[in-house]
């Protein structure tokens, strides 16, 4: 595999100008005692409680994230570029939202293949014809973008469902003030602490229309069992919203309320951290007992909101992933700022030729596969897995999609008392209401084992804060 | 507030109340036992020390036989002992993990590092040297989350019900002492109180942390019936049955006021302390301390039972 571009030295033509002064301070640290910070940050992190529940872990305890004190540094110009990219991408997402659940104007016009929507799993036929207000169905993304070269960042995935790892961008960075306020005094490292007002905000600013009153916000999670729990209790706290599961909500006279201490309480915006499966089962689960019956006709007559909406899933499929150059191009009239990482849809019978012909060059993974389950990767895989997943492939080729293995940029790291590179991406959150807004940050993930491309949590991956500087 | 996050932190603040009262009940039993006595008497310490903790049943099921290390096991480690310490820290964590937001960081930070660092204690590791150090620091950790919750918390509904819980549970474990010590020490009304009872007088007041206490109100040897009017009529001695009334019905009375309606529990309320402040140490002998407390034990559960109802805790 070809030589990564690395965030502090490029590919090794001197030190890039982000990191100057980083790289001063770096320089000078005693390795022991930037081991004893690293150890000092898990315990601030392990008392705060930020902890998560791993699936398939066999204890349940909960486990922390591991925190790289090394931070990840923007520049103020790449920065800009990310933001242009992000703001043009998630306006062309929830316009194809509008667009597949009214008139469907890009299947008529062949742009995408009409199966490939109206027959995904992620297309939720309920709300054809529903009218959220503002227009708005992903009101909270979390773009993936990773980095090959100086000037090549793409977008690897969008999370438009239920997005998460916010807090960590926030609880990062109150870390590394605690660590090492010097470092901020020297580096003009923009803030992130106003996320959960912008958050807030955006929330307010899609409240049903016919409100008089300030609108009620809450915040639905699927309990403390759930491995992002921390996440949702720790922002309901930041915006000073109630936190609730679905036994604490009822709708009454097509009106969602929940129950407190002095009877029931209207509800205007629901922001909920459950999948869509769990909100209503008379719509969407005849066979659960989780989620508010009758709570989608209470949406549908447009009396609370629901963010994100019902259906937002359908684009971040994977399979549509590979349209959206064309989406943005078809709704925003220009091309895409940010480029997408070539794909190989399975389903198509000359792509699938090509990806069973290079399986140990490519990246393979399930269409509604998330958190790094369920892939393979060719290069580090053995030839067994990659058999065994050739005659997966083979079963069912549309439930399947491939991509190059991208040399992801990496950035040094403290390992095992040793700093060296390791690859990393980039999550930033984008919040879509009245405006767009986007805290300039976001969670970078890095893969701990050495030469490792997959950097979930779930597998092994690590966190850092990342600082935007200002110009 | 949400009615389920009432239910949650009314009953965070009985578990944390709990494993202090049951660490306290532990080392007065121990102490007694350890004394030089003859036969198996060490059988009726046990008994009733698990008897005020309500656990003498289960302790039966599981062991059988009153056995020093098992009793002392049983009340410490055993998850399956609903009023263990270890029960007790894990379950108030889980609400407080449940009512993150409620919580300030200081709070949960002491209900978390408990957790943390009882789960940490091998029950092996426990010697008889050690387990006086181990009781003390229960005390400690709950001295520590009750000083977090009343520095930190805003004056608001999360206090109120945070006070409820916290004044049910420990008049339910003062009534439950009363009875049950007492009741063991004194076989019939007579009052006996001759010196060699004394170790048994003050043991149920250290029960209550008031041996010393009792001394500076009353500078008088142990008496029975002092004790006892200590313990449920004194509205200085902040364990003592009244103590708790007078802050339950001004906890009930700021949450009337927060929510701007009284409902049934607030009239239990103040009817119980009524009763308190009217009743006379030498009636309550008369009509019998037992039937007296057992009264109390049921009107202080029907409070619990009116206040979860008005205010929705279950929805």
């Amino acid at each position: 595999m070809a030589v990564s571009f690395d965030e502090m030295n490029g590919f090794g033509g001197g030190l890039r100008a982000p990191y100057a002064e980083f790289a001063g301070w770096l320089g000078v640290q005693r390795i022991e005692a930037l081991s004893l910070k690293s150890s000092e940050a898990e315990t601030l992190f392990r008392r705060s409680g930020i902890t998560f529940a791993v699936y398939g872990d066999e204890d349940k305890s909960e486990r922390l994230i591991p925190f790289d004190i090394l931070p990840r540094i923007i520049a103020a110009a790449e920065w800009r570029r990310l933001e242009a990219g992000i703001e043009q991408r998630v306006k062309a997402l929830n316009a194809f939202m509008y667009d597949i659940y009214h008139r469907q104007e890009i299947l008529k016009a062949g742009r995408i293949p009409e199966e490939l929507v109206v027959q995904n799993k992620a297309f939720v036929p309920e709300m054809v014809g529903v009218d959220p207000p503002r227009g708005i169905y992903s009101h909270i993304v979390g773009i993936d973008i990773v980095r090959t070269g100086e000037d090549d960042f793409m977008v690897l995935e969008d999370n438009t469902r239920t997005p998460s790892g916010v807090s960590y961008m926030l609880e990062n960075r109150e870390t590394m003030l605690h660590l090492f306020p010097d470092l901020f005094a020297r580096n003009r490292v923009r803030p992130v602490d106003e996320y959960a007002d912008c958050l807030l905000k955006t929330l307010e600013s899609v409240a049903p229309q016919y409100l008089a009153t300030e609108p009620v916000i809450a915040l639905l999670t699927p309990g403390p069992f759930n491995s992002a729990y921390f996440e949702h209790s720790f922002l309901a706290d930041q915006m000073g919203v109630e936190l609730v599961e679905s036994h604490d909500l009822v709708v009454v006279d097509g009106e969602l309320r929940m129950k407190t201490t002095e009877g029931l309480k209207r509800v205007d915006v629901l922001y909920r951290r459950v999948d869509d499966d769990f909100l209503d089962p008379l719509v969407f689960r005849p066979d659960s007992l989780l989620g508010v019956p009758g709570l989608f006709d209470a949406y549908r007559a447009g009396r609370v909101t629901i963010v994100n909406a019902p259906g937002a899933g359908i684009a971040d499929d994977k399979a549509i992933y590979s349209y959206i150059p064309e989406i943005i191009e078809f709704y925003t009239g220009r091309a895409p700022l940010l480029a997408n990482v070539e794909t190989y849809n399975c389903r198509d019978d000359d792509d699938l030729k090509y990806v069973l012909e290079h399986l140990p060059e490519l990246v393979v993974k399930e269409v509604h596969g998330s958190g790094g389950y369920g892939m393979l990767v060719g290069p580090s895989a053995t030839k067994d897995e990659i058999e065994a997943f050739r005659a997966k492939l083979i079963a069912n080729p549309s439930n399947y999609i491939a991509q190059p293995t991208l040399a992801l940029s990496t950035c040094p790291t403290l390992c095992d008392g040793l700093v060296g590179p390791r690859h990393l991406d980039l999550r930033p959150f984008v919040l879509v209401g009245d405006k767009v807004r986007l805290v300039p940050g976001g969670l970078t993930r890095v893969a701990l084992k050495r030469g490792s491309l997959v950097v979930n949590s779930s597998q092994g991956g690590g966190t850092k804060d990342t600082w935007v500087l200002q110009d | 507030m949400l009615g389920r996050a009432a239910n949650d932190l009314f009953w965070l603040a009985r578990y944390i109340e709990r494993a202090e009262n049951i660490a306290r009940l532990i080392e007065v039993g121990y102490r007694l036992v350890l004394l030089p006595r003859v036969g198996d008497s060490f059988h009726k310490e046990w008994q009733s020390t698990l008897e005020s903790a309500g656990c003498l049943q289960a302790y039966t099921n599981r062991h059988g036989a009153l056995d020093t290390a098992k009793v002392i096991d049983f009340m410490l480690f055993d998850t399956a002992n609903p009023s263990s310490i270890a029960t007790c820290l894990a379950a108030a964590r889980q609400n407080g993990r449940a009512q993150r937001t409620a919580l300030t960081r200081d709070m949960w930070q002491s209900l978390n590092g408990s957790w943390l660092e009882f789960s940490a204690i091998k029950p092996s590791s426990v010697t008889s040297n050690s387990l006086p150090e181990l009781l003390d620091w229960v005390r400690s950790r709950s001295a520590l989350y009750r000083g977090a919750l009343m520095n930190t918390i805003l004056r608001n509904d999360t206090f109120y019900f945070s006070q409820i819980g916290t004044f049910i549970e420990r008049a339910d474990s003062t009534s439950r002492i009363l009875d049950v010590k007492y009741y063991h020490l004194l076989p019939s009304t007579e009052m006996v109180g001759t010196g060699s009872d004394n170790i048994q007088w003050s043991a149920i007041l250290r029960s209550v942390s008031a041996h010393r206490s009792y001394r500076w109100v009353f500078k008088d040897s142990y008496k029975p019936w002092k004790i006892a009017d200590y313990l449920i009529l004194n509205r200085q001695m902040p364990r003592s049955l009244r103590s708790c009334y007078d802050e339950l019905t001004v906890a009930l009375n700021d949450l009337g006021q927060l929510y701007g309606q009284r409902h049934p529990c607030h009239a239990t309320a103040e009817a119980t302390r009524d009763l308190l402040i009217e009743a006379d140490i030498k009636a309550i002998f008369q009509e019998g301390l037992h039937e007296f407390v057992q009264g109390f034990i049921g009107r202080n559960n029907k409070l619990g039972c009116d206040i979860s109802q008005a205010y929705h805790f279950t929805g």
